[in-house]
């Protein structure tokens, strides 16, 4: 059973039109087959047309889709011996963020990712991934390993934000991401980030502070979520799709603004549709940055990526 | 009430209850009520003489307050695109940089200094909250980066007085890139091998406590200022549960080993000479010479 957004509604109608004359043919009729035929065509035609032309508000939505590959749908299929660590030594371990060591087309590199879950079991485990300064310090954990072994490392990008919560500020919350971005900046190693979906504030920049920046197609990227831009800005959560417009979260307009390198296409109709597809364009991308960085000697890579991040901005 | 607010229309009414109102004059506590000549206020370097509460400073008196005799150098600032996402909100908000420029007299949040504190060069910025809530963007970030790079090419510590609500949103992910742009600057300094130092004052939270201001070699704050990640609010609102008494104040983040110290503004100075003569391996400035802090009650 597909799960659609409400702005999917006349793709979701052409779709069940679709599947009842699939339950209606089981016995005869060319005539119904070439019905069918040509409802799926206006379905593709009506899904193709919808998804060029996302409103930032209806990327967002897709962007947080329940059925989007997340963390370790990307894990299980691009990388092998894919062993995660867990802790960050300290106080505790915190499922919101994974990472450990993995090989990526048969080269070993450190992973780092957020996991937001798939189910209710799962979404409560990873904390809907947002992390604690646990998950952060963790990252860095693993960033230290990365650096020392020579690994590569690679950061997938997927989180609402880092979670607000009594524990989480009294534990450091703001220094541990404070840290995990200090971290991804001494690497001397090539590191690349891809958002795959949500790229919340400085949840997302803590691990996102990397050699190449990726993007999926419909992910968003942002400073705040348009929710809670609306409510500070505007003093109206309602005014969200006007606040996800005028912040320019869209991968789009951050390539305009030098924010991300690339951008990943994605299946007609969103990632959730053809996760295999965009897994695998995914796996491309990321093997196309590393490429780009490869034979760099780490003060070089180290200093390439000061001078990125320093650059940027200066130039609108 | 007397003829003229009944009479005058509203908007001149504005103006003139703005103007004639001496509300610089009178300074209220926000702990006590206590009231306090605005004179003597900042004769205290604006902590209330009673409580000991310590009221927010502007970006200029602090740097008058911190360096020797109050003579210091500003920095000049490199200029940063202007809202570069043509953002608005119910307001415009290159309308809200022009207002805020036209309330404080300042370019934006940030002002940098160099001079001499207890004898000893020093680079020093400060982040003013009158100034659109201190916060992040391009301007305040490229005036950080400014100031840490400076200090790196004179070779002098770096301490900022941070002061903000965070990101500023109406530039979007570009107020979000100031958080690594500001680490690099800081991982220079360390190169360098200078001290930084930060001081947090009353409030810091959001995306400059997540960055450059969590990342400091000595962490001090003022009494009571409120540090945090995420705002008091939102916390409340995620959990829905009432927020313990004292809950990110600089007391609490010293108790949960965040800060090193709680410093009252009065010894400000001599601390940070202290310290920063201490990082330098200069020697200890003799109890005799040591400028008497910059005014007194």
């Amino acid at each position: 059973m597909r799960s659609y957004l409400d702005f999917e509604k006349p793709v979701a109608e052409l779709e069940a039109k679709v599947e009842e004359l699939r339950a209606l043919s089981t016995g005869d009729g060319v005539a119904i087959a070439e019905d069918v035929q040509r409802l799926e065509t206006k379905a593709r035609e009506a899904l193709v047309q919808l998804y060029s032309n996302l409103t930032p508000w209806q990327k967002t939505l897709v962007a947080r889709h329940p059925l989007r590959p997340h963390f370790s749908d990307y894990a299980k299929s691009l990388f092998t011996d894919f062993t995660p660590l867990a802790g960050d030594r300290k106080f505790g371990e915190d499922e919101a963020i994974i990472g450990g060591f993995a090989r990526f087309r048969g080269e070993a590199v450190c992973v780092i990712g957020h996991e937001k879950g798939s189910n209710t079991e799962s979404r409560i485990r990873h904390n809907f991934g947002m992390a604690r300064p646990e998950g952060y310090r963790k990252a860095v954990r693993i960033m230290e390993l990365a650096d020392r072994f020579q690994l590569p490392v690679v950061a997938l990008v997927d989180t609402a934000g880092a979670y607000p919560g009594i524990g989480a500020e009294e534990r450091g919350q703001a220094e541990a991401i404070a840290r995990s971005i200090d971290a991804c900046l001494a690497l001397t190693v090539p590191n690349v980030a891809m958002i795959i979906g949500e790229g919340g504030s400085g949840g997302a920049i803590a691990t996102a502070t990397a050699n190449k920046v990726l993007m999926l197609e419909h992910a968003v990227y942002s400073v705040i979520s348009p929710e809670g831009a609306a409510s500070i800005l505007w003093r109206d959560t309602a005014k969200a799709q006007e606040a996800a417009t005028n912040m320019k979260i869209t991968a789009q307009d951050l390539l305009r603004f030098g924010i991300v390198d690339t951008i990943i296409k994605e299946p007609t109709g969103g990632a959730h549709r053809d996760a295999k597809a965009a897994i695998a364009a995914a796996g491309d991308a990321i093997a196309d940055a590393m490429a780009s960085l490869a034979g760099m000697d780490g003060i070089t890579v180290r200093k390439a990526r000061r001078e990125k991040f320093l650059a940027i901005g200066r130039t609108l | 009430m007397n003829w003229i607010s009944n009479v005058v229309r509203p908007k001149i009414r504005d103006f003139l209850a703005r103007r004639e109102v001496p509300e610089n004059l009178w300074v209220k506590c926000p702990e006590t009520g206590q009231m306090v000549f605005h004179k003597d206020l900042e004769a205290n370097l604006f902590v209330i003489p009673g409580s000991g509460y310590h009221m927010r400073m502007g970006a200029a008196a602090r740097l008058k307050a911190t360096f020797d005799d109050a003579a210091y150098e500003e920095v000049s600032l490199p200029d940063v695109a202007t809202d570069p996402l043509k953002f608005r909100d119910e307001r415009r908000y290159a309308d809200r940089l022009k207002d805020a420029r036209a309330k404080t007299g300042m370019q934006d949040a940030v002002k940098v200094g160099t001079g001499l504190l207890e004898g000893l060069p020093v680079t020093i910025a400060v982040q003013d909250f009158s100034f659109m809530g201190g916060s992040l963007g391009m301007a305040a970030g490229e005036a950080v980066v400014t100031g840490l790079q400076t200090a790196a090419a004179k070779g002098t510590p770096f301490i900022i007085f941070a002061a903000s609500g965070g990101a500023r949103m109406q530039e979007g992910i570009l107020s979000l890139m100031q958080m690594p742009r500001t680490t690099v600057a800081i991982q220079e300094l360390r190169e360098a091998r200078k001290p930084y130092i930060v001081v947090l004052t009353n409030p810091t939270t959001g995306g400059v406590t997540a960055s450059y201001a969590m990342l400091g070699d000595v962490q001090i704050s003022e009494p009571g200022a409120l540090i945090g990640f995420a705002g008091p609010r939102v916390i409340e609102q995620t959990i829905r549960e009432k927020l313990p008494d004292g809950f990110q104040r600089a007391e609490y983040l010293r108790e949960h080993g965040m800060i090193d110290m709680v410093v009252h503004r009065h010894q400000m100075r001599e601390t940070l000479g202290r310290l920063c003569r201490m990082l330098v391996k200069a020697p200890a400035v003799p109890p005799k010479a040591r400028l008497p802090r910059p005014a007194t009650a």
